[in-house]
């Protein structure tokens, strides 16, 4: 035995001193990745303007983006953030609502799946850029009618995923709460629901982004403030570098939003992360 | 049943000797074209109070079919099943079941896994019976991993936590569908042995169901051999090796001699279909 480990340990120990610095470095690399990635496609757009002298109507600047943060005074700034924002959220939330207890429904009940389905689907084909003009036509010019339209654009993916992850229940847990006769109430809150929340989550991911979509259409159709109203006027003035950073902050919103919900997942069920190992 | 059981051990409540009792059963499934599917067809047999006994049959005979009609879980389209002198009309507490994948709930902790069925059932679970739980997990050698998530254990350990589930209710009659199929051989081998403790501990009618024979023969105290499509009894086997079993076992000449008996059973079957 000690032979064995001295012969399994002497690669190891040759190796060790260019490793010993390579190690670190490599793991400070990987972490950084993303960032120099960023760093470097910014500093290349930067130089390709400036080299080849591109106009700033046609494509501005990484520099004359940041400066054009500062020609809008913050506080309309946050008028126009927090206008989207709310839209974007209420919809979403609004969406999470009745998706969740629909998709539930959908995989429990044959009768609702063979007589609701078609109809969500339809819904759901009706491009809703194309709808978007309608329904501010019919719902007038209060938050409303946008609302309506953030909450068209995310809850089908919340629908899907809920009602796919409660029918992927494993048979057997649906028979051991059969043979304990516990009901059908207990079998979807303790069994079915739980069992759905990693497909709810992803979805609940995916609908952040839509729901940020919905509510900049909504205001391209019909709105006085938003950022998405805030791109669309600066563009008709070729105020381009002010929409560019109007297109900044519904990223970094977008991202917020996607990271928010992680976080949830992650404190109230870190089993259902991707990377928890439920053996499934 | 002219087995001879001892029931005296143990004793507490008073119990009709015959446990399972399948009254020519038969069990016909209808398929998506509308035809239809005889899975088990006049099957008669009975278990005794804390008989252990193996169902063993190649695949298709209906052997989980006829555990799901002792948990209640399927009604029989002909015949009838009883439990102690009982039709089995819908599912009943005297009945613990162990399924071929662990299928423990991947939110809870290994003692909240052992305590589910309480809680599913009645919503809430006192201090005295998460207790019960912590004494089964002993039972079932997990007694240091209560905390664990289900992530965290292996195939066997996880299987052990389904077992501690199983008997919580304390049933008298335990199912298991191919409960270590899904294990390597070694975790196989050593979770028999474990069973067989287990059993010993807490003395029930366990139905067994397997396709492996030495399986059948080192847990046993009777095989019913089934036959396929439809499945029916084909042989049912006394296996009269000495308890406690143990590794000897396995190199028991009449180990050896019932293991190829049943072997050309299930093989000349084949060739018969």
């Amino acid at each position: 035995m000690p032979d064995l480990t001295k012969t399994a340990s002497m690669p190891n120990r040759h190796s060790s001193t260019p490793a010993r610095f390579w190690k670190p470095v490599l793991g400070w690399l990987d972490r950084l990745a993303p960032g120099l990635t960023f760093v470097g496609v910014l500093a290349v757009w930067q130089l390709g303007v400036y080299l080849f002298r591109v106009p700033i109507f046609l494509l501005p600047a990484p520099s004359d983006i940041a400066a054009a943060a500062f020609e809008t005074e913050w506080w309309l700034w946050g008028r126009h953030i927090w206008a989207t924002l709310r839209v974007a959220l209420e919809g979403y939330l609004l969406a999470t609502v009745i998706a969740i207890p629909l998709g539930v429904m959908l995989a429990t009940s044959r009768l609702l799946s063979r007589t609701l389905y078609p109809l969500l689907i339809v819904i759901q084909s009706m491009p809703v850029v194309a709808i978007a003009p309608i329904i501010v036509v019919t719902l007038g010019s209060s938050d409303l009618p946008r609302i309506v339209i953030t909450f068209l654009i995310t809850f089908f993916p919340i629908v899907v995923s809920t009602a796919t992850g409660v029918a992927a229940t494993p048979p057997e847990l649906i028979e051991l709460s059969r043979s304990l006769r516990a009901g059908r109430g207990r079998e979807i809150t303790q069994i079915r629901l739980p069992f759905a929340l990693p497909y709810i989550f992803s979805a609940l991911k995916i609908s952040t982004t839509l729901a940020v979509v919905g509510a900049v259409v909504a205001e391209f159709v019909a709105a006085d403030q938003g950022l998405g109203y805030f791109i669309a006027i600066s563009t008709s003035f070729f105020r381009i570098p002010s929409a560019f950073m109007g297109l900044v902050i519904l990223v970094v919103m977008s991202l917020g939003l996607f990271q928010l919900v992680v976080t949830v997942q992650r404190i109230f069920a870190p089993w259902s992360l991707p990377t928890g190992g439920t053996g499934h | 049943m002219t087995e001879s059981v001892d029931v005296s051990l143990n004793d507490t409540k008073p119990m009709p000797l015959t446990a399972i009792r399948f009254n020519q059963v038969g069990q016909i499934f209808e398929d998506a074209k509308g035809g239809t599917i005889t899975a088990i067809q006049d099957l008669s047999f009975e278990i005794a109070h804390r008989e252990f006994v193996a169902v063993l049959g190649p695949s298709g005979c209906g052997k989980s079919t006829l555990l799901r009609q002792i948990a209640g879980l399927l009604h029989p389209t002909s015949g009838s099943v009883e439990i102690f002198g009982r039709a089995v009309t819908e599912p009943r507490d005297e009945i613990g079941i162990v399924f071929q994948k662990p299928t423990l709930l991947p939110w809870y902790n290994t003692r909240d896994n052992v305590v589910f069925p309480l809680r599913h059932k009645y919503g809430r679970v006192s201090k005295s019976e998460f207790e019960r739980a912590d004494a089964l997990l002993e039972l079932v050698g997990l007694k240091d991993f209560a905390g664990s998530m289900p992530g965290q254990l292996s195939g066997g350990m996880q299987q052990r936590v389904a077992i501690a589930r199983a008997l919580l209710l304390d049933p008298d009659i335990l199912l298991m569908d191919e409960p270590f199929s899904a294990l390597d051989a070694l975790t196989r081998d050593e979770m028999s042995f474990e069973l067989l403790r287990i059993w010993s501990n807490k003395p029930k009618s366990v139905l067994f169901i397997t396709h492996s024979i030495p399986e059948a023969l080192l847990l046993a105290d009777r095989i019913i051999v089934m036959s396929a499509r439809p499945g029916g009894v084909r042989e049912i086997i006394n296996v009269d090796l000495p308890r406690p079993r143990s590794m000897n076992t396995l190199t028991d000449p009449r180990f050896s001699k019932m293991s190829n008996h049943i072997r050309e059973q299930l093989f000349t079957k084949v060739h018969h279909a």
